[in-house]
């Protein structure tokens, strides 16, 4: 089924804006490519809203189930007739939420940021930047290809490179965006063989062709589910090679030490790259695949919901002892996407499939709360530039509007009806309780922890201290308008957003879902949540002695923390320790020493066997003579001794 | 006209006179700038030729053939034609012959001279991709020697004279090998009546005997080999390139590396398929240890050039992998690669000299802040450093998916080990990359001295913007390149196949 080709303005627009604005916009108007990249950008946005409705409520369903329509495809390198990239749009219910999204969130931190970045030497770079990240998340999410996918995956991998080292003069961003790029490298890796992997027994590159013949039964499926290595399937290879891809990009444990120090890009970036879209392009990859985990191989689909859970505790346990705003929000994003994942992973295919709605339904509200407590963030590190809370606090009378904002931001991510965090959260706990307890526990604690320090974060930065050091009589303290509309913005949308009807929406298999409200999982979290939040406010609402106490009382565990469970250390040592000195620098010495020392051997020998036989070509007369004679002699007595 | 190859020889060849008549290094960089602009104009135009004559149906193998005899007692011919995988190779040829021109604008020292031998250089390139007779091809292959000796030596820096004769005398090695594996190919091609041939597209299809074939193939393969860096005979390759002037260097890497390269292909294993086929494995192994050794060995390194250097072992690798394992699709990546990595590594070479020129230092920790005060040439490094790493969008990466895809099809275990190591080296390669970018092109400005360096002049801007366009024009729409190389790969694997070992 065909569809409509204005769909290749979305990711185009942006694509035009970012060749205009570096080819001829840094030099000759660099004062209005912000507007210009803004401009754009709203056009793209209306194009996407534009294409939900068509699809959503005009003509995306056919007998009330949501058809894939492609949009258009075309076919970019043939390796052979089977198996081909093309460069085409796919639209589902999963890549129509996402280009809104994507687009959505791109415009209001390019709105924002043109009051952010105000004034800023490579302001028009950076909005160059801004409008090429867009670009490779519209096409990533519009992928109608495996190895389209992977192409702008790797396309949005180095907008986040460029983004995050946008400071290329300080050493820190510099070495956070190598991080960043090299961990996520090492993941797409993975991705890469598994593509391989899959494409090569599934004999297409197509995402349809390729998921229908993985995921029914019939010679393909048992092909790959034959074929076997180190005792596992080559189709659980495939998969959980591709999660490896989708969890470097998605910052799930272990591969997530990229993510807290890709927080030296600008804040802005951090609110649209590393919290709203390219993180959670990981679980996007996974939707994408899920009728494949799904129906062919739980075994991959225990893992996605394994490594999700344990991350998403994780990075919530870690993130109540940071002291960098910004960091506490990075490792809330590990925390939220890793509750995604394990809601993919509890989810069936279907039916069953309210894992898979709620996992989608809580990427929307996240994108929208996250966007939002970034943007805040941003404008508190604007205005007492610096990230450490200990700089802050008693910011409330300051900053009204991004106090309100900020708090309900906060009430949606800790899950307090009605904010949007709320609904979405709730959805996943059902899905989890009904498919694994241990799951439902440790989803319920993160969820409490969450609460927990989210507001740590707020009372630490808007109330707490009442005199600020710096700014006492300060009353400008909000920023302009372009950075407040973004934040009233994305405010209302973090209250409304949960009322979205996503089981009607967005499921597995594009037929409604059927869902009841459950008082037991809404009210327990809410209670812990509340609890938790009691908890914070005794805290850190009040300068109070209680923090230190505790973090005494709990003084290894809090170190471990606090130090993120020596992660980063441990992949310093591999690569550092490992990689550069038992490898690296071998090869280089083995190649200096032995193979090339090698040939410079055969020259030496060369050179001093002729050295040796030189002197008999002396051009002495007599010698030549001596050696005539001896040489004749030699022979009459070989001659004569033969004759004999 | 257009379709007259010669004219690809006789151009360059003209330049050359041209310029060594010429009284003053002005004219004679001019001359050469127009001679070599001429030789871009004739790729592009014979290029177009190509393409229409196929459009047309034109099926033959070779379009645009001539023949001459030039030695008949030997029954040697002059014998020139074009398939798609040569014009791919010609037009990267005419690239970095051009931007190589514009790059070396400011050579002082013996400017005539130095032009000369570059216009030199070029014809043996054109006169190599183009010959379909062995013999005018080895021919062709020792005149794009001779001069990369005296460009190294005396224009180079560092230790030059131990790099230039050690280039020298390893290549010369290379094409003694070469040479003996061709008269054996000639002495067993005899068709029952006591003719025999040099002729390539007779040889293949001659059924030369095993044992000859699995004597001549290695000699021959190992005799490419060493042009296109393969280990363990890629030594020359980091002093060479580290030593040679900018233009040298861009030469070496990014045309003669390839010579060997379309060598291994198109004499050795089109010649002699079922030595390919039996010999597959080695060839599979020593690419994959080029690929990771050479990339690790990377890492260690210090110096821009070297940086590059080892890393065009490692790049080269994948051309050897690609020919080795034997699949459409890879032998089709493997000229991809040379073509990309062609292209790639001559902005690489331009844009380290450019930076040479004006810090006066290649080593890494020495350098930083680039990007402040030289942002347009700063951004030319970065982007052949992105393109090296294999970002889509750029050549580099459609030319390894390629091999990746095609090796993939082999399905046996030794096979698909080679290949994840080698897709591996993508983490590799990135980080030595990202490495050398974060310090000496980010970063703190870290020498007084640079804050007021100039930026590119118009002649490096052009060098510049014609290599990234041809980068990106292969990198956004790789099925031109695609639908160029893929027949002519195929009747590659064809040939290979008789041999019955590959399904």
């Amino acid at each position: 089924m065909p569809g409509p080709l204005y769909i290749a303005l979305i990711p185009l627009l942006p694509l035009i804006t970012f060749a205009i604005i570096s080819l001829v916009g840094n030099r000759y108007f660099p004062k209005f490519t912000g507007i210009l990249g803004t401009t754009s950008l709203a056009i793209s946005a209306t194009i996407s809203l534009f294409t939900a409705w068509q699809y959503f409520f005009v003509e995306g369903s056919v007998n009330g189930v949501y058809q894939q329509i492609i949009s258009f495809k075309y076919t970019w390198l043939e390796f052979s007739p089977n198996v081909s990239i093309d460069m085409g749009a796919l639209l589902d219910p999963i890549s129509v939420m996402m280009i809104v999204v994507v687009t959505f969130v791109s415009l209001m931190v390019h709105i924002y940021s043109l009051g952010y970045m105000k004034g800023e030497e490579r302001f028009s770079t950076y909005y160059a930047f801004l409008s090429l990240f867009t670009f490779s998340m519209l096409g990533l999410v519009l992928s109608s290809n495996i190895f389209q996918i992977y192409i702008f995956w790797e396309l949005v991998g180095v907008s986040s490179y460029l983004l995050i080292g946008f400071y290329f003069d300080k050493p820190s961003a510099v070495a956070a965006s190598k991080k960043a790029f090299i961990v996520t490298r090492f993941a797409d890796l993975g991705f890469l063989v598994g593509i391989l992997l899959l494409a090569f027994h599934a004999e297409t590159l197509d995402f349809q062709t390729l998921i229908q013949r993985l995921s029914t039964p019939g010679d393909y499926l048992n092909g790959i589910i034959s074929a076997s290595f180190l005792g596992v399937s080559a189709l659980t290879w495939g998969l959980v090679l591709v999660f490896i891809g989708g969890a470097g990009k998605s910052a799930m444990f272990p591969l997530h030490v990229w993510l807290p120090d890709a927080m030296e890009g600008p804040t802005p970036v951090s609110a649209l790259i590393h919290a709203a879209t390219m993180v959670v392009a990981g679980v996007f990859l996974v939707a994408r695949l899920f009728p494949i985990f799904a129906m062919s191989c739980p075994v991959a689909l225990d893992i996605v919901a394994c490594v999700g859970v344990f991350s998403s505790l994780f990075a919530a346990i870690i993130a109540c002892t940071q002291t960098d705003i910004k960091r506490v929000l990075a490792y809330s994003t590990m925390s939220q996407i890793g509750y995604m994942m394990f809601a993919l992973g509890v989810s069936e295919y279907g039916e069953n499939g309210l894992g898979y709605m709620a996992s989608m339904f809580h990427l929307f509200t996240h994108a929208m709360f996250k966007a939002l407590l970034f943007l805040g963030a941003g404008a508190v590190i604007h205005y007492v530039h610096s990230n450490e809370m200990k700089d802050m606090g008693g910011l409330r009378k300051f900053m009204p509007i991004t106090h309100i904002t900020f708090l309900i931001a906060c009430l949606a991510i800790a899950g307090i009806p009605p904010f949007a965090g709320f609904f979405s959260k709730e959805e996943i706990l059902t899905a989890a309780f009904h498919s694994n307890k241990l799951i439902f526990g440790l989803a319920v604690t993160t969820a409490a922890i969450t609460a927990f320090y989210m507001f740590r974060l707020y009372f630490s930065i808007f109330w707490k201290s009442e005199h600020h050091p710096h700014h006492g009589d300060d009353h400008h303290g909000e920023g302009p308008k372009t950075m407040l509309i973004p934040l009233l913005v994305l405010g209302l949308l973090s209250i409304v957003a949960g009322f979205a009807p996503f089981h009607h929406l967005v499921t597995s298999d594009g037929h409604p879902l059927h869902t009841e409200f459950h008082l037991l999982f809404a009210a327990g979290p809410v209670l812990l949540a509340i609890i938790a939040i009691i908890v914070a406010m005794v805290m850190y609402k009040k300068e109070s002695a209680l923090p230190g106490k505790i973090s005494e009382g709990l003084k290894s565990i809090y170190q471990a923390a606090y130090r993120k469970f020596y992660i980063d250390e441990i992949y310093l040592f591999v690569t550092k320790g490992i990689i550069f000195n038992l490898i690296g620098r071998p090869s280089a010495w083995i190649d200096r020493n032995i193979v090339d020392g090698f040939m410079n051997m055969m020259a030496t020998v060369t050179e001093n066997f002729s050295d040796t036989i030189k002197p008999i070509q002396s051009g002495k007369l007599q010698l030549y003579a001596v050696w005539f004679f001896a040489g004749l002699m030699g022979m009459v007595l070989l001659f004569i001794y033969l004759w004999a | 006209m257009m379709t007259n190859l010669t004219l690809l020889i006789l151009v360059p060849l003209l330049a050359a006179v041209a310029v060594a008549f010429c009284r003053n290094g002005e004219q004679a960089k001019w001359t050469a700038f127009i001679g070599s602009l001429c030789q871009l104009l004739l790729s592009g135009a014979m290029a177009f030729a190509y393409f229409a004559e196929r459009k047309a149906g034109n099926t033959a193998q070779m379009l645009f053939t001539e023949r001459h005899s030039w030695f008949s007692s030997l029954n040697i011919e002059y014998y020139v034609g074009v398939d798609g995988i040569s014009v791919a190779m010609i037009l990267l040829t005419a690239f970095v012959v051009f931007t190589g021109v514009l790059i070396s604008w400011n050579v002082q020292t013996l400017s005539r001279e130095f032009f000369f031998l570059l216009m030199l250089l070029g014809a043996g390139a054109y006169g190599f991709f183009i010959s379909l007779d062995l013999f005018t091809l080895f021919f062709f292959l020792e005149v794009a020697v001779i001069p990369k000796f005296l460009l190294i030596a005396i224009w180079g820096s560092g230790k030059k004279e131990y790099s230039a004769m050690k280039l020298v005398l390893m290549l010369m090695a290379g094409s003694a090998l070469v040479l003996i594996g061709m008269l054996s190919l000639y002495y067993y091609s005899d068709d029952g009546n006591g003719n025999r041939t040099f002729d390539m597209l007779k040889l293949a299809y001659q059924n030369i005997p095993l044992e000859v074939q699995l004597f001549a193939f290695p000699l021959m393969f190992t005799g490419f080999g060493i042009f296109t860096a393969m280990f363990p005979f890629h030594t020359w390759a980091p002093d060479g390139h580290s030593s040679a002037p900018t233009a040298a260097s861009m030469f070496l890497a990014g045309i003669s590396m390839k010579l060997g390269g379309y060598g291994c292909l198109r004499a050795a294993t089109y010649l002699m398929p079922e030595a390919a086929q039996e010999y597959s494995w080695i060839i599979v192994l020593l690419a994959t240890i080029a690929i990771i050794y050479g990339s690790f060995a990377t890492l260690m390194q210090k110096d821009l050039k070297y940086i590059n250097a080892y890393s065009s072992v490692s790049h080269c690798g994948f051309v050897l992998l690609g020919i080795g394992m034997l699949t459409k699709t890879a032998i089709t990546g493997a000229v991809m690669q040379m073509v990309s990595h062609g292209v790639m590594t001559a902005l690489f070479f331009g844009a380290i000299g450019m930076i040479y020129e004006r810090t006066h230092t290649r080593q890494v920790e020495q350098l930083g802040g680039l990007l402040k005060t030289i942002p347009f040439l700063s951004t030319v490094y970065i982007i052949a450093g992105l393109c090296s790493l294999g970002l889509p969008g750029f050549s580099g990466f459609v030319a390894e998916m390629t091999v990746f895809m095609g090796s993939w099809q082999r399905p046996d275990t030794f096979n698909r080990i080679c290949t994840i190591l080698a897709c591996a080296s993508i983490v590799v390669t990135a980080v030595y990359i990202l490495r050398a970018i974060g310090q000496a092109v980010m970063g703190p400005i870290t020498n007084e001295h640079y804050s007021h360096l100039k930026d590119a002049t118009w002649n490096e801007r052009l060098a510049s913007a014609a290599l990234i366009l041809a980068i990106l024009a292969i990198g956004l729409a790789p099925f031109w390149l695609n639908n160029l190389i893929t027949p002519d790969a195929q009747i590659i694997m064809e040939n290979v196949a008789r041999g019955g070992l590959i399904e």
